[in-house]
């Protein structure tokens, strides 16, 4: 088998005296997508943030593409492929869709002018490549969009700038019935592309709907990382809930936390 | 297109069949494609120029009617030129208040900046060419001190502002001294602004050439467009465009060419016609900001950060940066502004852009639909604002006579102020809605 897009080994990470992640493992490959669940406080925005290159790891390697890089901030992550998508999107409400993908990286014609054509067409292709059909207009400003729609413009965002690695904080929280199941239909088309999704949430079905495979955050370290089809959402719930379940997870000592 | 567009389009390349959905449509079903689309968007909050517009056409159809030689030439040039300054610091609020800021000193630095060009000349001997550059010069300079303090000190706008419109003002005073007011002396071009004219025949070629220029901009956006595969405005519309300016233009360039000089008397027989020269730096102004707000990368920057100064932060804009700029593009157009108010009284009050100058530029803005709140606005706004405010104020001054006329001009244009405040706010919840 091939290397994994992305591969975390033994990922440290304190603020001060607290110890927010210790000896964390976590791989995610290409055209999967990998959930990343775990207990408010089990340090999963931490682990996001230093894939971001937001936080510095403390010790420990990122490894792309099998070979290891040192990340240390946003640009180094950006130019690495790796794109996150916050819960709260970074959309300029008042700016239409092709102006909010090509935010900060506008496409510029030969008179140092913005080259609006060639941008609505990339926009559009991207939106199409991932059979975005609930966006009338990519001229309509995202003050006129659904939520679900907003968070599509997100995801098409990194599609755009052909990320690798696409992290999505909680992408359904704020999202009804309809535009859940057209926003996890989105992340298996991401996927699809070849992508490597990382998806954050809180929300056992989704993560049980489209999740390749589980990795599970408990005070810190990494429970386990296990392929979905191999468990039950029960398991994975006492994975989350206690660190453990059955032969699966931390050794009883660590899942009370004594080694801590 | 640039090379790194080139480089995505070459990669998707081989994916064969182009991805992009059906063609769009062309001749009249483009034409009510286009419709709709517009009414879409004005049902979504983005009424453009529509309620200036309605605005400007009723209270001069009501002035019209009611005080006789409103329209007259005399007047339309009276009013042009009343306009001018009001226009020119509108156009410098916009950029403020894009960022959700606002300028309080608009008005005392443009009596500030001109109290400088006009003590350089009288006082001190300067060419007139040197005391206005250094007069928009200094202009610039406050912009980047009261940007600065915004930016990275982090004093509320409407604060620095504030202290500065006071101060401003004082400094004035100290400058121009005792006498209350410096003339400016007959010889001075800067007085020509706003007191001589475009002659007849200069006035309908700067008009043909506006009038090409933009129906080739229009034009060469929509084939552009056509040529990408993309949705464009119908033909029809464009020329609609160009045959509504065009109209307007000349049914304004013919209306100033009349001779407004009524007196018989030897001594000014010289001819009053044309439009006043002021009106071609507007023309200037208006197409240089538009295109800095709508053609480049900085402008969009501007939407940017007033729509969501986080994001436009996340996507590696540098909001300090554009924060500090807007408050030199202001404070210089006001420092624009201040010359073309001394041109207009061919002189400098030592109270020179206080009392309600920035009233009426900011009420300008806001009444062309440019919103207080941040990220929404165009330099139109401040031109058919900036009319309508003058027209307010014109014909109010005609209309109200008495003692008591300036202080119902006041109460009349505070109220209507305030009614394109609400206006906006009640906007600003429908779009959010």
């Amino acid at each position: 088998m091939t290397s994994p897009m992305l591969e975390l080994r033994g990922v440290e990470k304190s603020f001060g005296p607290v110890h927010v992640l210790s000896s964390v493992d976590f791989t995610a490959n290409a055209g999967e997508v990998t959930a990343l669940v775990g207990d408010n406080g089990a340090g999963k925005t931490t682990l996001v943030k230093c894939i971001g290159g937001i936080h510095r790891v403390d010790a420990g390697e990122l490894i792309f593409e099998g070979s290891p890089q040192p990340v240390r901030g946003p640009r180094d992550a950006a130019l690495l492929g790796v794109e996150i998508v916050y819960q709260d999107l970074a959309l300029c409400e008042n700016l239409d869709i092709v102006e909010n993908m090509f935010l900060g990286r506008e496409e510029i014609t030969g008179r140092r002018t913005l080259d609006e054509n060639s941008m609505e067409k990339l926009a559009e292709r991207a939106l199409a490549s991932l059979s975005v059909r609930t966006v009338r207009s990519v001229r309509q400003v995202v003050a006129s969009l659904s939520g679900g729609q907003r968070q599509t413009v997100a995801i098409a965002k990194s599609v755009l700038w052909k990320s690798k690695v696409v992290i999505l904080d909680e992408p359904t929280a704020s999202l009804g019935v309809a535009q859940t199941g057209q926003v996890l239909d989105l992340v298996r088309r991401l996927a699809g592309q070849g992508v490597a999704v990382i998806l954050v949430s809180h929300n056992m079905n989704d993560v049980m709907k489209v999740a390749d495979s589980i990795g599970v955050l408990f005070l810190g370290r990494m429970a386990a990382q296990v392929r979905r089809a191999d468990v039950t959402q029960t398991q994975v719930v006492e994975l989350i809930t206690a660190g453990r379940s059955g032969d699966l997870g931390l050794s009883p000592a660590e899942s009370t936390g004594a080694a801590l | 297109m640039s090379a790194q567009a080139d480089e995505i389009l070459a990669r998707d390349e081989p994916d064969g069949p182009e991805p992009d959905g059906p063609k769009p449509a062309e001749g009249p079903a483009a034409l009510g494609a286009y419709t709709r689309g517009y009414l879409a968007r004005v049902r979504g909050g983005e009424l453009g120029s529509i309620p200036a517009l309605v605005g400007l056409i009723v209270i001069t159809a009501v002035f019209a009617v009611v005080h006789q030689g409103f329209l007259s030439a005399y007047n339309i040039e009276a009013l042009v030129i009343q306009a001018a300054p009001i226009i020119v610091m509108a156009m410098g609020l916009v950029f403020v208040l894009l960022l959700g800021e606002i300028d309080l000193s608009a008005g005392t630095t443009g009596g500030l900046c001109s109290a400088i060009t006009a003590v350089l000349i009288l006082r001190h001997g300067a060419s007139w060419w040197l005391a206005l550059v250094l007069g928009l010069l200094a202009g610039a300079v406050i912009g980047f001190g009261m940007g600065w303090l915004r930016a990275r000190v982090g004093i509320p706008s409407f604060v620095i502002t504030l202290a500065t419109f006071l101060a401003f003002q004082g400094v004035t005073l100290i400058l121009i001294g005792g006498q209350g007011s410096v003339i400016l002396p007959d010889s001075s071009p800067l007085i020509r602004l706003e007191n001589s004219f475009v002659p007849l025949w200069l006035g309908w070629v700067l008009l043909a050439l506006f009038v090409a220029g933009y129906a080739a901009i229009k034009l060469t956006d929509a084939l552009g467009r056509r040529r990408a595969g993309l949705s464009r405005v119908p033909f029809t519309v464009i020329a609609a465009k160009v045959v509504a300016l065009a109209a307007l233009g000349a049914a304004f360039t013919y209306e100033l060419g009349i001779n407004r000089n009524l007196t018989t008397n030897a001594f000014f027989a010289n001819k009053a016609q044309g439009m006043p020269w002021v009106v071609v730096l507007l023309v200037i102004l208006y197409a240089v900001w538009h295109f800095v707000l709508t053609r480049t990368r900085y402008g969009r920057h501007i939407y940017a950060v007033g729509g969501n100064e986080e994001a436009s932060r996340r996507a590696g804009i540098v909001v300090s940066r554009i924060r500090i700029s807007v408050f030199v593009i202001c404070s210089g157009m006001a420092a624009v502004s201040g010359m073309v108010a001394a041109s207009l009284l061919q002189s400098v009050q030592s109270n020179a852009g206080a009392g309600n100058t920035l009233l009426l530029a900011v009420g300008a803005a806001v009444i062309g639909g440019t919103s207080l709140f941040g990220g929404h606005g165009r330099v139109i706004d401040a031109v058919l604002g900036g009319l309508v405010v003058a027209v307010i104020t014109n014909g109010m001054s005609d209309l109200i006579q008495g003692a008591n006329s300036a202080g119902y001009e006041w109460v009349v244009t505070g109220a209507v102020l305030l009614l394109a405040a609400g206006f906006d706010a009640v906007v600003r919840r429908a779009r959010a809605g």
